[in-house]
């Protein structure tokens, strides 16, 4: 089997923790050949040569790559795809949206979200806000699948693969990138860090949200929030936990004024250790929560930031 | 400049999904049945671009059982002018994976022309998030994904799309196939003579054959299972038991 893995390339530096990730699952299926792209991505070429167990790595950079448009990059794939078996990447925004695009152009379905690789054929992957796991066999030539980090422990970085450089296609010109709005921040990445809090409607305002952040902060923590949070201004998009928003599973994962709908757990329930703080004893964020504390969050939350060391 | 809007039939939101105990699938007999909820906000969007003078004329695809002839009335009774209902299986347990419908949609494009494809960015039964991009594919046609702020200009369309870092602008070449999220607006309620009206739209019927399409699936379901539960955890009494019972099992 070989697999061409695409790396998560962010502004020409290599997500290291999705990509090894991934890389953990594309191993279990055959020989991995890592893909970076972007108008600039040696830097992450080698940082993924380094991934353990990857046997090669491709850099393909042109300016159409800079920005992660689906047309230009999925055409680039398919251009590749007659050497592998299968076509995998970390279930991201950038691979969910290229990713189908490729398996429609080679006429096979895609794989989405997958958790688990039986075999180089069957996968496990999660339906209805993970409230059912389905196993699937293809039957398709070339097998496309987005891998679901939070289930996969990361590769280590002990190796050191050659890397290639390698053409661009023509960029089919059909869409341009105009703007990014991309907040900096000094927290830990959502999908990987180690602890995340976050906040739901409970909060009440965008200012109230300072005290999760506050508590986050205390922690080392990234912030999450639930789509209600994010819908009303709260937070912003890319905080959104849940079956539409990203999926996490740190080892402790802290829910503040969240109830705890079906759509939010899919996002969080393989989280290790689980905290609620809710006023609400019956909100069924509890079923989930390993401690749960019936409390007034404006209380509760300031105090427990004080108390951690 | 016609839209095309498919939608879904998907067991409702607010349902608790059952697993049969065989693993053959999840249970859908007399359950609640909506319209995927990405696919109302994708009709609302549809019938705002009409709303505008941007659109003449918005039609809902449905592609599935009968039964979907329901969740087109929804959207007829929501503005859309016709619908469509491509019938592709009799069974409401067989999900039309989205290669098909992505080729069935596209044989649909071929004979409506449509400028504009406004789809659901992920059904939330088997929460694929695939089919608008595949259509995409299949047409040769330019893709907006995850869109939450959609203006159309001529030519062009100009959308911000939700992604991991954040937001990203990008235009896009029409004829376009746009994939809604959460936050691109609020669908309306049908009105109850809007309901009513809804009843005398017209709704075309067809099958995948007549379309010239194999909805055989790629993925063979093997089973279906449930997911790990999670063990009862405790309810403590005040913040410093908390801090307690974090340290005892080293969280933090
Ligand atoms: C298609 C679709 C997709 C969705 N995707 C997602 C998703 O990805 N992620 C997601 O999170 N949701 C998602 N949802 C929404 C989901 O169904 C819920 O509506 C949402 O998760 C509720 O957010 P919440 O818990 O913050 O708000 P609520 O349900 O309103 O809960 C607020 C909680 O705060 C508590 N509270 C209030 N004040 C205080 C206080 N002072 N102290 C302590 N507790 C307090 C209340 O007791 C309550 O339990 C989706 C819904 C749909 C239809
Ligand atoms: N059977 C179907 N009938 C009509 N539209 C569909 C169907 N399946 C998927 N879609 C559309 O494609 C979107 C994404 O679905 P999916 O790729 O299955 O997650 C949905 O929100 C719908 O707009």
């Amino acid at each position: 089997m070989a697999v061409l893995l695409i790396a998560e390339v962010n502004g020409g530096t290599l997500s290291v923790d999705s990509t090894a990730k991934a890389l953990t699952a594309a191993k279990q299926i055959g020989e991995v050949t890592v893909l970076c792209v972007g108008s600039g991505c040696t830097d992450a070429a080698q940082a993924a040569a380094k991934l353990e167990g990857v046997s090669k790595v491709l850099c393909a950079q042109s300016d159409a790559y800079g920005h992660d448009l689906a047309e230009p990059i999925a055409d680039l794939i398919v251009s590749l795809s007659s050497n592998y078996t299968h076509i995998v990447a970390p279930s991201t925004s950038a691979s969910k949206n290229i990713l189908p695009r490729v398996a429609a152009l080679l006429d096979v379905m895609i794989i989405s979200e997958v958790t688990a690789v039986i075999d180089a054929d069957t996968f496990e992957r999660p339906i209805y806000a993970g409230n059912a796991i389905q196993t699937v066999k293809s039957s398709d030539q070339i097998k496309v699948a987005t891998i679901r980090t939070s289930t996969f422990e990361a590769s280590n970085e002990a190796g050191m693969a050659e890397v290639a450089s390698i053409d661009a296609c023509a960029d089919p010109g059909l869409s341009e990138w105009v703007e990014d709005k991309v907040a900096a921040s000094d927290r830990p990445e959502l999908t990987s860090a180690g602890i995340v809090v976050s906040g739901g409607r409970g909060v009440g305002s965008e200012d109230d949200f300072k005290i999760i952040e506050g508590l986050a902060d205390k922690l080392g923590a990234a912030v999450g929030a639930s789509r209600a949070a994010v819908d009303s201004g709260y937070a912003p998009n890319d905080w959104q936990v849940g079956q539409t928003g990203k999926v996490v599973a740190p080892d402790l994962y802290v829910a503040v004024g969240i109830s705890g709908a079906i759509q939010h757990l899919a996002g969080m329930k393989d989280s290790k250790v689980i905290v609620a703080i809710n006023k609400d004893e019956e909100a069924p964020i509890f079923q989930v929560a390993d401690f749960g504390l019936v409390a007034d969050l404006f209380d509760a939350v300031p105090k427990l930031t004080d108390q951690i060391a | 400049m016609k839209v095309l809007v498919p939608v879904k039939r998907v067991i409702d939101y607010n349902v608790k999904v059952r697993v049969k105990a065989d693993g053959s699938g999840v249970d859908l007999a007399n359950v609640k049945m909506s319209m995927n909820p990405f696919d109302e906000i994708a009709v609302e969007q549809a019938i705002r671009l009409k709303e505008a003078g941007q659109a003449d004329e918005v039609i809902a695809v449905s592609i599935g059982v009968k039964q979907n002839q329901e969740t087109l009335r929804t959207a007829l009774a929501m503005g859309a002018d016709r619908a469509i209902l491509v019938v592709a299986t009799e069974d409401v347990h067989t999900d039309i994976e989205p290669l098909a419908v992505a080729k069935i949609l596209k044989a649909v494009i071929d004979e409506e022309k449509p400028g504009i494809v406004l789809a659901g960015k992920q059904a939330i039964d088997n929460d694929m998030n695939a089919t608008g991009q595949m259509l995409a594919a299949l047409t040769g046609w330019s893709q907006a994904t995850f869109v939450s702020e959609l203006s159309v200009e001529g030519n062009s369309a100009v959308v911000t799309r939700e992604v991991d870092g954040g937001l990203q602008t990008i235009k896009v070449t029409m004829p376009t196939i746009v994939t809604v999220d959460l936050r691109l607006n609020e669908p309306r309620y049908a009105s109850l003579p809007n309901i009513m009206k809804a009843k005398k739209k017209p709704l075309d019927e067809k099958s995948a054959e007549d379309l010239g399409v194999d909805v055989t699936p790629r993925l063979k379901i093997e089973s279906t299972g449930e997911p790990e539960a999670r063990l009862a955890g405790i309810k403590v009494g005040s913040v410093e038991e908390l801090v307690e019972k974090l340290k005892e099992v080293g969280a933090v």
